[in-house]
Order: structure tokens, then C-alpha cells, then sequence
């Protein structure tokens, strides 16, 4: 645990960091993996729509007593089977006395023959088993507006971030990351035949707020590591960014967990003990998009970013000066060093000064701790036999005489 | 960083207070200090805190109110839908006629229609929502197959004459205020109505009196007909109003034309449709036994024959009638509309009227009724002529002359939507929507509840993880996120109660769903602003200097990445359907609770925390130690020399104060 904040410290100081946007090239290719592979599922598999989408047909044995339940899944497909041998069916307990069975849409007489069929497969009356059908109202109508609502979202959410973050390319990569997570969400679906129910979509929705709000969290520390580094000339934007992530790290990784935590509970539970249903559809929906949402607002949107903007002229302006005003300060290192080296030339007492100001300057920027350590060593001892400014070789007599700490 | 913070700080912290104000600190660090600076601190953060409870008490006295007194009473837990409940989701497609797809305007009138039905069938709570092209109906706990046979007929409209009227509901009791002989008859309860009005409000005189006038200019040009409006309370009343306006009686004069007819009326050829002697003894039993307040009595009605007298309630439920056979049915109107009133020449009155044109054979037979209804006095109940959409009497204006041209207007006291509401309802009750059942679904109350019961352990357990990981984490402030946690989920409850029987917002569950991942946004909440303040104290800020500025600027991004949550929120409730807004529903509502609870619990807890010993000087556990945080405060070592804080926060050129200072105050 312990290990764990002082990894926050170090992040937090530079003491240690991850060269998260230096490597993106790493996190495209690893994220054009994950696309990939759900771009197979979605139209190598395609996706699982339950029957809200697909209409169909839908027969429910109740009143099914316990000894007969066993293997339900097995004796009613072969039943259906025999009636509609083509189109997917599910088969699903519910409750305890119920077995629902959905299916293509059968004509009547066939659905009445399946009803009869199951009636006598599982030892009840033909009037307990009903059969109707459900229109594909979902797949029609709700999908459709909710994508209308969608598109009407993205494009207000455009906006506000472009007004917060002053550019619109904050946006951009936020979308970005945003649609990367939806459709890998979708895409594990379709790869692990997950049935798509209204609550599934219902799902993907939800990991698109979060998506777009843990995006924003660490947008907001960039933009506020980025506009200090504009300030200072310090650091270039692609390492602000880098540092703002760095710093976020452990926060993402709290979220994340404390996000995870009670789905994953869901998911558990709802697996083996609930079994397939509402809970479980929107389980997996949000456990791997949450998991999905906090990789790309780290490795994703905020490479990205860096990417967009360091073409823009402002940008390479900044970026210019870092460099310059780094490299300036590496050969006045180098000269001091070498200096120092040739231990103590008289008469340029005033250039070493500035030399050790600007040379805890570069250790700052370098975002090194240890070293201003020495930085400050150096100046509070004098051993190493250096000329000192004529103002300090007076010596403590001419100064203010403290007074005694008696206490 | 320090540099580009603009908050403002204030006396005691500036560099020359700083060793008193420590000081000052130090001593009355105890929880209840007295001193002067001290409260003045924590005056703010309290108020707030304050104020959040007064917000709670609110919330929850509302529905401790609204469970005592209020009518239906509130439950004490939240509403449950359909998926958890159990009951039957109908889904219908309304067709017309042709069978054709209903168009946008229709298919508003079809969910009007399908929510009357389910209002007055007796359906207790169900709910009509648009889903696409079609209607939705969930209906809780399990509906008899007629119930649901009476949401799928196809609308009827159809005109009887009035029988007997009599106005039902609060108001008949109201007016006490003259001193009259009050005989237990039904025609007094009609007498004191017609006081109460009169005395209440003398434009209703003058509306009568002007629409007469209107009659008499229609009258004479054309066949229009000017009738009174009788939709709410004021129908009894004008339609009197219209008997003095005519025939200027006192109100005695009243009483003495109310009892006389049905005496007068028993000699009446039996043919007659308008004819009381088709009240039979158990016709009046019902009627006398009718309580329009009650549930099914439209879906009763509406089933009807239509050859025989029945009774019927108004839409509005504040009038009974006696209504004599069907005489014409709604095929035969051809439009209605609603428009501005006008009288001759084209001026506008400024009221509104609804147009009604019947087709040739309809306007003959309206015609001929019409001749028949006028022969009865004004005022009296025979005159008047009901409209029933689905077994309930949305209107039943006075007939005020003979109407041969198959052209009528319904005028009266209408709002501009009262009158459109009015002429859709006659035009689409003209033009029968069928309604197709495309889905029926029966869902187990069994299968929600263990759902509904495995979800809330479910979220206990992710509940409880989540605690102990904040006390892992955060150690003593952990706590405060555990606090917070808390009330965020009784105020997420007491406002799903309280909505629940406000709004009839219903828990589903997707709203579940939604709220166990409410927890996760809620804590991050918490995670950001922790995290801002440890981040000030890494860079060697004292804790107090920290909370102020961590929060600054956790404030920030809470802010703009809920806004953008609201947005989302407030975007799919617009504008999608059923499930989808219910989820957006909560979605919203745990954004604002979010909000709610850092702005008004979280930061002023722990700016109050800040203060105190424990916290301020970062002791152990405390969850804010310095030296865990890898800031080093600097010290003094001795003959002068001082060490320095070693880690210099990134981007800056020396040292802050703070750091020079100490980690803490």
C-alpha cells in the first residue's frame, strides 16, 4: 500500500514517469489491436440481438414443476428444433416454474404445435404454455432516437469542451476515445455472443458518460500543466501532457477501481446467481467499458492530443524555445562543469553565481529531485575551494549578529 | 504554482501573521475552540454543512408529509417499474380505419385515448409512454384479459341526449353561505351549485348573455348553432345562466323547472329518445349509486348497448348524466376545428369555439335531434346534448337553436388548447383508431423482485469494497468519502421516494444499474478533490493552504465533467423513449446529488477538518501526512544552516514560502 503512494509521489514529482505520450505510437498500434478485433467480431460474428430487436416469437412453459427442469435447455431446443429448424434460439429459466423460449417468428400453426410440443415435453397443461409475439419495436424505434439523442449529445458536448478547453481538439480527442470505448464495448460483445438487450444499450450509453467524464478529469490536468508550461517555457507540451498524465495516474487508477468494485459485485453475483438477464447484459457492458474508458483517457485521448497539437505553429513556437532555452543551459552547464573542473579561474566570480541560479533552473525542468539536492549542497558549503563572491569571503564578522535561541 | 493561485488569502496567513496564526492554532486545536479566528474559519463551512441538512430534512420530511396527509398517499420506498414489479407491457399500433399507419397527429390522439382508457378502466397506475410509432402500456401487478381487451377496442364516438344531469364532486357540497331550506334532494345539490357560481363570479352572467346574443345573430343569418361550454365546474351554472338569460326567473324560478319535467316528462311517448319515461326504477338506482370517482365507470359505459339509455360520467368527473340511446355516432362527423369566435361581420370576440361538420345523412339526423332538443326549455337537462368519447361525456353543450345545415359550433369559456383538445377529440373520435396488439408481455413480479433483491446485495457488497478501499487508500479522510457516500445514497434515495410519488418516477432496472454506477462517478468525485489535496501538500504546501487550493481547482473539473454528464443527461431524456429516459432520469439525478454533496458536505467537512489537530498537522492516519506524501518539510538543523526541502515542485524556480516553512502550519 505504502509502495502504492510513493508511486503517486514519484509520479506526482517526476521522481518517476512514464513516457506515456512519447510511446504512442505503441498505444495506436496496441489500440488498432483492440479495434481490430472487435471490427472482426462486429462483422465477422455480428452482433446478438435479442428478440426486442429482431421480433419473433417467444413461448413460455410455467407452471413447470422442479423434477422436470432439469436439462430444460437441451429438451426444449430439440423441440423447437423440430418445429422451426432454422433462425437462433435462446432458452432461458425464469423464476423457478418458468422456462421461456425465444425464437424466430413462427407462423401460427407452428407456433401452436410448438406450444403443444412443450406442453408434453415438460409435463404440463397445453393452456399453461402461451406463446405471442414481440414486434421488434426496440430495434425500430428506441435504438433509432436514442442514436438521434446520441449524435445531438456529441455534437453539445463538442461545443462545451471546445469553450472550456479553448481548442477544439480537446474535443476531438475526447470523442475519439469515446468511440474507441463504445465500439470495442460493442465489439467484445459481438465477440463473445453477448445478447444485445435494451438494457445492454441502456449500458453502452452509460460507459459513454463515463468515457467522456474521465476523459475531461484528465484533460482538465493537462490543460493546467500545459498553460504553466506556456508560462514558464519549461517544459515542451507533449512532456506537460505527459507529466499531467503521470500525475493523474493514481487518480485513474482509484477511479477506475472504486468504479469497478461494485460491477464486478454485479457481475459475480449476477452470474452465478441470478443468471441471464437484465443485470448481467448491463454488467458486461459497463465492467468492460469502465475498464476500457479509464485505457483510453490515459493512453488514448491524451497522446492523441499531443499529436493534434504540436503541428499547430503556437505550439512548435513553445516547443522551439524549450529546446533552445534547454540546450542554452546544458552548455553553460557543460562550461561550469568544465570550470569547475579547472578549479577556480579568479576574476569570474559573478559568472559562477549565475551559474549555479541557472543550474537549479535546468534540474527543475529536468523534473530530477535528487540533483537540486546537490544544487543546494554545492552552495552551502564551500569545499571545494571555489572562489566566493567577495561579499561572502568578508566573512560572518561584518554581518548582523544573531541572537542567541535560549529557550 | 504557487504563483498563479489567485485565491485570496487571508490576514492571518500572510508571511508576517503566519507564526501567530500557527500558534494560535496550535492552542485551541480542541474540536470546539472559541477563539475568534478559529470560528471565523469554520463559520462558512458549517452554514454550509447546515444547510445541507436542512436540504435532507426537507427531502424527507416531504415524504413523511406526503405519506401522512397527502392523496394517494406516498410509500416509503420508491416506486418499482415494470421489470421489477411485475405486469404486463402492451405494446399497440394504432391503425386507422384503413389500416393504415396512424400519422404523428394521430398517434398523439391515440396515446390521449389509450391514457383515458387506462385512467378510467380502472388501471391503477399504469403507464402510457410513445415508444416510436407505436403506444406503450405497462401495466403493474396482472390485468384481466377484459381490462387489456378494453385498451386495444377501437375508439368510439357517439352522441346521446341528456336525461338527467347532476353535478358530482366537491364542489356540490361547497356553497353554504345563504341560509336556504336544504330538502336531501338531488335537484338542491343542483341549486347550491348554481348559487355558488352566481355568487362567485358575475362574468359568468355576462358569458351567458353574450353567447345568447351570439345565438341570436347566428341564428338569423345561418343554421349555426351557439351552445353553451359545460367542460369543468362552471357547465352547471351557465347552462342556467342561459334559463335567466332567457326567461330571467329568480332562483326559485329554478328549483320549480328542475322538479317540474320529470313529472311532465312521464306522459311522453316512449319513441322519444329524449323521453325520462326510459329511466326505469333500476336505471335510477344506478344512477343514484353512481360514483364517477370511481374506477372502470368509463370502460362500463363505454360497453354499453347502444340501442338503451345509460349512465355516464364527464371527463372531468364533476357531473353524472342519464343519457337517452345513441342516435348518431362519430363516422358520421366529418371535421371538427377549433377557431377563433366570431359573431357577424367577421369580428372576433376573442373567445374560442370549436367547429363541428357532419356529413349529409348525419347533419339530416343532427338536424332533426336538434329541432327535438330545442323544444325543451333552456336550462333544463333534456336540452342538452352529450358527446361521449369512450364512455365518457366530453362535452354536453346546450342546443340553442335548430341546426339543419350540418354545421354546429361549441362555444363557451375555452383557452385556445381547451378548444383544440376538444375538436381532436371529436375529430379523431371520428375518424376510429384501432389499435393492433403487436406485443404482450406478462413479467414475473418473482423474477424482478429476487432481480431487484440480488441487484441492492450486489451493491451493498460493491459498497462496502468500495469503503474499505477509500479507508486503504485515504485512511482518516477515507472516512469523509465514506460519509459522503452515505449521504449521497440517502439523499439518492429519499429524492426516488419523493419523485416516485411526485412524478411517478419508477425505479427499473436500468435505474438500478444506473445508481450502482452512480456510486463509482460519486466516489470519483471524491478521489479528484483527495487527490488535488494531496497533490498540494507533495508540493510542499501546509494542509491548510492545501484544501483551499486542492479545491480551486478539483472544483474546476468536478464542475465541467458534470456539466457534461447533465448535458448527456438532460439530452437523452429529451429525446429518447421509455427505458432509455428513465435511465437518463438517474442519470441525472445522481449527477446533481453528486454535486450536491462535494460543494455542500465533502469540502466544508473537510475544510472544518483542516482545522483540527489531527488533519491540520498531518498526523498519523490522518490520510494528509507530509512526509508519506514525500514533501519534506525543512528544518532547522543548527548553527545557522537549515535543510531545505529537497524536492522542488516541477516548473518552479526556487522554493516556496510553505516549503521553507514547513510542510504545515
Amino acid at each position: 500500500m505504502s509502495r502504492f503512494s510513493r508511486l503517486g509521489n514519484d509520479l506526482y514529482s517526476g521522481a518517476r514517469s512514464y513516457n506515456i505520450v512519447g510511446r504512442r505510437t505503441f498505444w495506436y498500434l496496441l489500440s488498432a489491436v483492440l479495434i481490430a478485433v472487435s471490427l472482426v467480431g462486429l462483422f465477422g460474428r455480428g452482433l446478438n440481438f435479442g428478440i426486442e430487436f429482431s421480433g419473433g416469437s417467444e413461448l413460455r412453459v410455467s407452471q413447470v414443476s422442479a423434477t422436470q427442469m432439469e436439462d430444460y435447455e437441451q429438451r426444449a431446443g430439440d423441440v423447437i428444433e423440430a418445429v422451426n429448424p432454422e433462425g437462433t434460439t435462446t432458452i432461458t429459466q425464469i423464476g423457478d416454474d418458468t422456462v421461456r423460449v425465444q425464437t424466430g417468428q413462427l407462423p401460427n400453426a407452428d407456433a401452436e404445435a410448438a406450444r403443444a410440443d412443450l406442453a408434453d415435453e415438460f409435463g404440463v397443461d397445453t393452456e399453461d404454455v402461451t406463446s405471442s409475439f414481440v414486434g421488434p419495436s426496440w430495434g425500430e424505434t428506441v435504438t433509432q432516437r436514442a442514436l438521434i439523442a446520441l449524435a445531438v449529445f456529441l455534437a453539445l458536448v463538442t461545443l462545451v469542451l471546445t469553450f472550456y478547453f479553448h481548442t477544439w481538439k480537446m474535443a476531438v480527442a475526447a470523442l475519439v476515445a469515446l468511440i474507441h470505448d463504445v465500439l470495442f464495448t460493442v465489439g467484445i460483445y459481438a465477440l463473445l455472443g453477448i445478447e444485445v438487450s435494451p438494457a445492454s444499450v441502456i449500458g453502452f450509453l452509460t460507459i459513454l458518460g463515463y468515457s467522456i467524464y474521465d476523459t475531461i478529469v484528465v484533460f482538465d490536468k493537462v490543460r493546467e500543466n500545459t498553460e504553466h508550461a506556456f508560462d514558464t517555457k519549461r517544459q515542451t507540451y507533449g512532456e506537460a501532457a505527459n507529466q499531467a498524465v503521470n500525475q493523474t495516474f493514481v487518480r485513474s487508477v482509484n477511479t477506475s477501481v472504486v468504479a469497478l468494485l461494485p460491477v464486478a459485485v454485479i457481475l459475480v453475483v449476477g452470474i452465478s446467481l441470478i443468471g441471464p438477464g437484465t443485470l448481467v447484459d448491463l454488467a458486461w457492458a459497463l465492467f468492460i467499458g469502465i475498464a476500457v474508458g479509464t485505457f483510453s483517457s490515459i493512453f488514448i485521448a491524451t497522446p492523441l492530443l499531443v499529436h493534434l497539437r504540436e503541428r499547430e505553429l503556437f505550439i512548435r513556437k513553445h516547443d522551439a524555445q524549450v529546446t533552445r532555452r534547454r540546450a542554452r543551459h546544458d552548455a553553460r552547464e557543460a562550461a561550469r562543469d568544465q570550470e569547475a573542473d579547472a578549479d577556480g579561474m579568479p576574476g569570474d566570480g559573478e559568472d559562477e553565481l549565475v551559474g549555479v541560479g541557472a543550474g537549479q533552473d535546468g534540474e527543475t525542468s529536468g523534473g530530477a529531485g535528487a540533483t537540486a539536492d546537490t544544487g543546494g549542497g554545492l552552495r552551502g558549503g564551500q569545499t571545494q575551494g571555489r572562489q566566493l563572491h567577495p561579499y561572502a569571503q568578508r566573512g560572518p564578522r561584518n554581518q548582523p549578529k544573531r541572537k542567541k535561541r535560549g529557550r | 504554482m504557487t504563483t498563479s493561485t489567485p485565491a485570496p488569502r487571508r490576514d492571518e496567513d500572510l508571511p508576517g501573521a503566519g507564526e501567530g496564526s500557527g500558534r494560535r492554532q496550535r492552542r485551541s486545536g480542541g474540536r470546539r475552540g472559541p477563539g475568534g479566528q478559529r470560528s471565523a474559519r469554520m463559520r462558512g463551512p458549517l452554514r454550509t454543512l447546515l444547510s445541507l441538512l436542512v436540504v435532507t430534512v426537507l427531502l424527507f420530511g416531504g415524504i413523511g408529509v406526503a405519506r401522512l396527509w397527502a392523496e394517494p398517499a406516498a410509500s416509503l420506498t420508491p416506486q418499482l417499474g415494470l421489470d421489477l414489479a411485475g405486469g404486463r407491457q402492451i405494446v399497440m399500433a394504432p391503425l386507422t380505419e384503413e389500416g393504415d399507419a396512424a400519422s404523428a397527429d394521430q398517434l398523439e390522439q391515440a396515446i390521449d385515448i389509450i391514457r383515458r382508457r387506462v385512467d378510467g378502466g380502472g388501471v391503477a397506475e399504469a403507464e402510457v409512454t410513445r415508444m416510436g410509432q407505436n403506444v406503450s402500456v405497462a401495466i403493474p401487478g396482472n390485468p384481466t384479459a377484459d381490462q387489456v381487451e378494453a385498451l386495444s377496442r377501437s375508439s368510439q364516438l357517439s352522441f346521446r341526449p341528456v336525461l338527467v344531469a347532476q353535478p358530482t364532486g366537491p364542489q356540490a357540497e361547497l356553497p353554504e353561505q345563504r341560509t336556504l331550506p336544504l330538502p336531501p334532494s338531488l335537484i338542491q345539490e343542483q341549486l347550491e351549485e348554481l348559487e355558488q357560481q352566481q355568487e362567485g363570479s358575475g362574468t359568468g352572467d355576462e358569458t351567458g348573455d353574450s353567447v345568447e346574443e351570439g345565438t341570436t345573430d347566428d341564428g338569423t343569418t345561418d343554421e349555426a348553432e351557439q351552445t353553451e361550454e359545460n367542460r369543468g365546474g362552471t357547465r352547471l351554472p351557465m347552462t342556467e345562466d342561459g334559463t335567466e338569460a332567457t326567461q330571467a326567473p329568480g332562483v326559485p324560478a329554478d328549483d320549480d323547472s328542475s322538479t317540474a319535467p320529470p313529472a311532465e316528462e312521464e306522459t311522453a311517448p316512449p319513441a322519444d329518445p329524449s323521453s325520462l319515461a326510459q329511466i326505469t326504477p333500476e336505471l335510477q338506482e344506478e344512477f343514484t349509486a353512481l360514483d364517477c370517482a370511481a374506477d372502470g365507470v368509463a370502460t362500463e359505459v363505454a360497453s354499453a348497448p347502444s340501442a338503451e339509455p345509460t349512465v355516464a360520467c364527464s371527463v372531468e368527473a364533476d357531473e353524472k348524466f342519464i343519457l337517452g340511446p345513441v342516435e348518431l355516432t362519430g363516422s358520421s362527423v366529418t371535421d371538427a376545428n377549433a377557431g377563433p369566435e366570431t359573431v357577424q361581420g367577421g369580428t372576433v370576440t376573442g373567445r374560442w369555439q370549436v367547429n363541428l361538420t357532419f356529413d349529409g345523412e348525419g347533419g339530416q339526423t343532427f338536424a332533426e335531434i336538434t329541432s327535438r332538443l330545442y323544444g325543451y326549455q333552456q336550462g333544463e337537462a333534456q336540452n342538452r346534448f352529450a358527446t361521449v368519447l369512450d364512455g365518457e361525456v366530453i362535452t354536453a353543450p346546450t342546443v340553442n337553436g335548430v341546426i339543419s345545415g350540418g354545421t354546429a359550433t361549441i362555444s363557451g369559456d375555452f383557452t385556445p388548447e381547451e378548444s383544440q383538445n376538444l375538436a381532436n377529440q371529436l375529430k379523431f373520435g371520428a375518424l376510429p383508431l384501432s389499435f393492433e396488439v403487436q406485443t404482450s408481455e406478462q413479467i414475473s413480479p418473482t423474477l424482478g423482485g429476487e432481480q431487484l433483491r440480488y441487484g441492492v446485495i450486489a451493491g451493498i457488497i460493491g459498497l462496502l469494497l468500495v469503503f474499505a478501499y477509500m479507508l486503504v487508500q485515504y485512511h482518516a479522510l477515507g472516512l469523509v468519502a465514506i460519509g459522503s457516500l452515505v449521504v449521497a445514497a440517502l439523499l439518492a434515495y429519499g429524492s426516488v421516494t419523493l419523485l416516485g410519488w411526485a412524478n411517478n418516477f419508477r425505479l427499473t432496472m436500468a435505474g438500478v444499474t444506473g445508481l450502482i454506477v452512480a456510486i463509482g462517478i460519486t466516489a470519483d468525485s471524491f478521489i479528484v478533490y483527495f487527490e488535488r489535496i494531496r497533490d498540494e501538500v507533495r508540493a510542499g504546501r501546509p494542509l491548510r493552504y492545501a484544501v483551499d487550493t486542492g479545491w480551486e481547482r478539483a472544483r474546476r473539473t468536478l464542475i465541467i465533467s458534470d456539466v457534461v454528464n447533465l448535458i448527456a443527461a438532460s439530452v437523452l431524456y429529451l429525446l429518447s423513449e421509455s427505458g432509455v429516459k428513465a435511465f437518463a432520469f438517474a442519470l441525472g439525478l445522481t449527477t446533481v446529488i453528486d454535486l450536491l454533496v462535494v460543494f455542500m458536505f465533502t469540502h466544508p467537512l473537510v475544510s472544518i477538518l483542516a482545522n483540527t489537530r489531527y488533519f491540520g498537522e498531518g498526523k498519523k492516519w490522518s490520510g494528509m501526512e507530509p512526509e508519506r506524501l514525500g514533501a519534506k518539510r525543512s528544518a532547522y538543523l543548527g548553527r545557522g544552516r537549515v535543510r531545505e526541502p529537497d524536492v522542488i515542485a516541477p516548473g518552479r524556480r526556487r522554493h516556496t514560502r510553505e516549503e521553507l516553512e514547513g510542510g504545515v502550519v
